[in-house]
């Protein structure tokens, strides 16, 4: 899933400081499975966003609303109308549904309230780690299913290299080392025959490199 | 010959080589690079010019190496992917060559994370065995990465770097097969402090018969005080400095220029220890920030004077280009 991270406070207050009637948007997709903006944070960042404004005498109306998906339009059609008389969008969705958002309500501004970090899984509650870079070109089953372009600090494709110490990466005791992973995966699936093997150079024209990605699959329309 | 740089002539008329190398100025200063290059002058049969190391900013490796090719040193232009696509770094070893450079290292570089600009965008579009394999292509099929002919091939040898002390250690004599494969015609090693697992390392390396297929050239670097030498064994990855010569470093007396003639005497013992493993073609030294102790190792370690072998000039000379 998409992994986000709730904003500092004080940014978003910021951000908001021209406004007084806010419309609180959450989205019950990757956000609400990594507890970052579904119905529960947005009724948190609601409530301090209040205390906050009432603290220093100032009026705020703040609206709350969790469609099903930001990043799909056809839940994003009654946002204009719950919206109202609302001067600011504050999306607590990922940077996708921030932008579809903002695509189809075009009279309001729409505000981040989480910035989106990775595609990466819940190594357990509370902990989420980056599994890939959407790369758009899978190199998984050379590797033993560990991904040399989002798992290495260096997106190295023939590692580890020098300074992968003790199972971690040279830039963090924190960071496991990629490559330590893929040949102790391989050597457990008996196929460290891959490894001797070059890996070629990457064609990075199907990751962001090429330009921004659009896919139309005619029978699905 | 593939390149007729200095150190190829020396490395095939069987001589045990000496590499050193020179970290460019954090500037604009050419006199900084041209007095560390004069120290080595002499001592060394080539000279490797940082790319950027540690991702700190310093002048180009390609213009440093220039600068040291025109005062008659043989340079190793060390490349590091961090920085460039494969556009740049191909465009920089053409130019390279073009200014006369004939030897190239290829590295990945060390991530942007312990430099002084770590909010840089990285670059690793391909990584360093693939650049090895990049330039030997350029070289002897004359033909760039995106498969077009090249006007005028770059004859320089290439060089890889391993180091036998990173983990997993079972896999580092196998990634060392790569690099060759890839034609890494000579290699430079981390530094060497614990001379047992090098040996180890090598053993592997000559049961592979690697040895044969490319000119190992061990790495070392004088400790100048007990204080570096910890700073190195906790805080630089991949580096394996045993207790017994940190403890040497530390029982020195507390005399003014004690730790940095233990350390000299050390890195002579290394040497004289690592001339006498098979498989190994030479020495790489990098006297850190202190190129006046590389005269001292050479004669210290009986390497001196450097043999003064024949350059050839490849590309007028005796390998045609067909292309």
């Amino acid at each position: 899933m998409i992994i986000a991270e709730q904003k500092a406070f004080e940014e978003i207050e910021k951000r908001l400081a021209p406004f007084t009637r806010v419309l609180v948007l959450g989205c019950k997709g990757c956000v609400t499975v990594c507890s970052a903006g579904g119905a529960k944070e947005v009724g948190i960042l609601a409530t301090a966003l209040k205390l906050a404004r009432a603290e220093h005498g100032l009026p705020i109306d703040v609206r709350e609303l969790t469609v099903e998906r930001q990043c799909d339009p056809e839940y994003l059609e009654p946002v204009a109308v719950k919206a109202g008389d609302a001067q600011v969008i504050l999306s607590m969705a990922c940077g996708a549904g921030v932008q579809l958002t903002a695509e189809r309500v075009l009279k309001l501004p729409v505000l981040p309230a989480v910035n989106t970090v990775f595609i990466g899984v819940a190594e357990k509650a509370g902990t989420y780690a980056e599994r890939c870079q959407a790369c758009g070109d899978c190199k998984l089953a050379a590797t033993g299913g560990i991904c040399p372009v989002a798992r290495c600090s260096k997106s190295i494709m023939n590692g580890p290299c020098g300074g992968s110490t003790r199972g971690k990466c040279e830039i963090s005791s924190d960071v496991p080392c990629g490559w330590q992973l893929i040949i102790d995966r391989l050597e457990a699936l008996g196929r460290m025959d891959l490894y001797d093997e070059i890996m070629d150079e990457a064609d990075w024209s199907t990751s962001r490199d090429g330009g921004p990605r659009r896919i139309v699959r005619e029978e699905l329309e | 010959m593939k390149s007729g740089s200095n150190l190829e002539a020396v490395l095939a008329a069987g001589h045990f080589a000496v590499t050193s190398e020179c970290g460019p100025p954090r500037g604009a200063d050419v006199e900084a690079v041209k007095k560390k290059a004069e120290l080595l002058r002499g001592h060394v049969d080539a000279c490797n010019i940082t790319d950027n190391q540690t991702s700190v900013v310093r002048m180009s490796s390609i213009a440093a190496c220039s600068i040291i090719r025109e005062m008659g040193l043989d340079a190793v232009m060390q490349m590091v992917c961090r920085d460039r696509n494969r556009i740049a770094l191909q465009s920089d070893i053409l130019g390279g060559y073009a200014l006369g450079i004939k030897n190239v290292l290829c590295l990945s570089g060390d991530h942007q994370t312990f430099g002084d600009h770590k909010q840089a965008k990285n670059v690793f579009d391909i990584d360093s065995i693939q650049l090895v394999r990049m330039v030997k292509r350029m070289r002897d099929e004359g033909k760039l990465l995106g498969g077009d002919d090249l006007q005028g091939r770059p004859r320089m040898l290439v060089g890889a770097a391993a180091n036998p002390f990173a983990d997993p250690f079972a896999i580092r004599a196998r990634r060392l097969k790569k690099k060759i494969d890839a034609g890494a015609d000579f290699i430079q090693t981390q530094c060497i402090y614990n001379i047992p697992k090098f040996k180890e390392w090598m053993k592997q390396v000559v049961d592979m018969g690697l040895h044969e297929r490319t000119a190992i050239l061990a790495g070392v670097t004088p400790l100048k005080s007990y204080k570096m030498a910890s700073y190195m064994a906790t805080s630089v990855a991949g580096m394996d400095i045993p207790a017994d010569v940190l403890e040497r470093m530390k029982n020195v007396p507390k005399d003014k220029g004690a730790g940095a003639a233990e350390g000299i005497k050390i890195a002579i013992e290394t040497i004289e220890q690592l001339k006498e493993i098979q498989g190994v073609r030479g020495v790489h030294l990098m006297a850190i920030e202190w190129e006046k102790a590389v005269k001292e190792l050479v004669k210290g370690a009986g390497l001196h004077p450097r043999p003064m072998v024949e350059a050839h000039d490849v590309a007028n000379g005796e390998v045609k280009d067909n292309g």
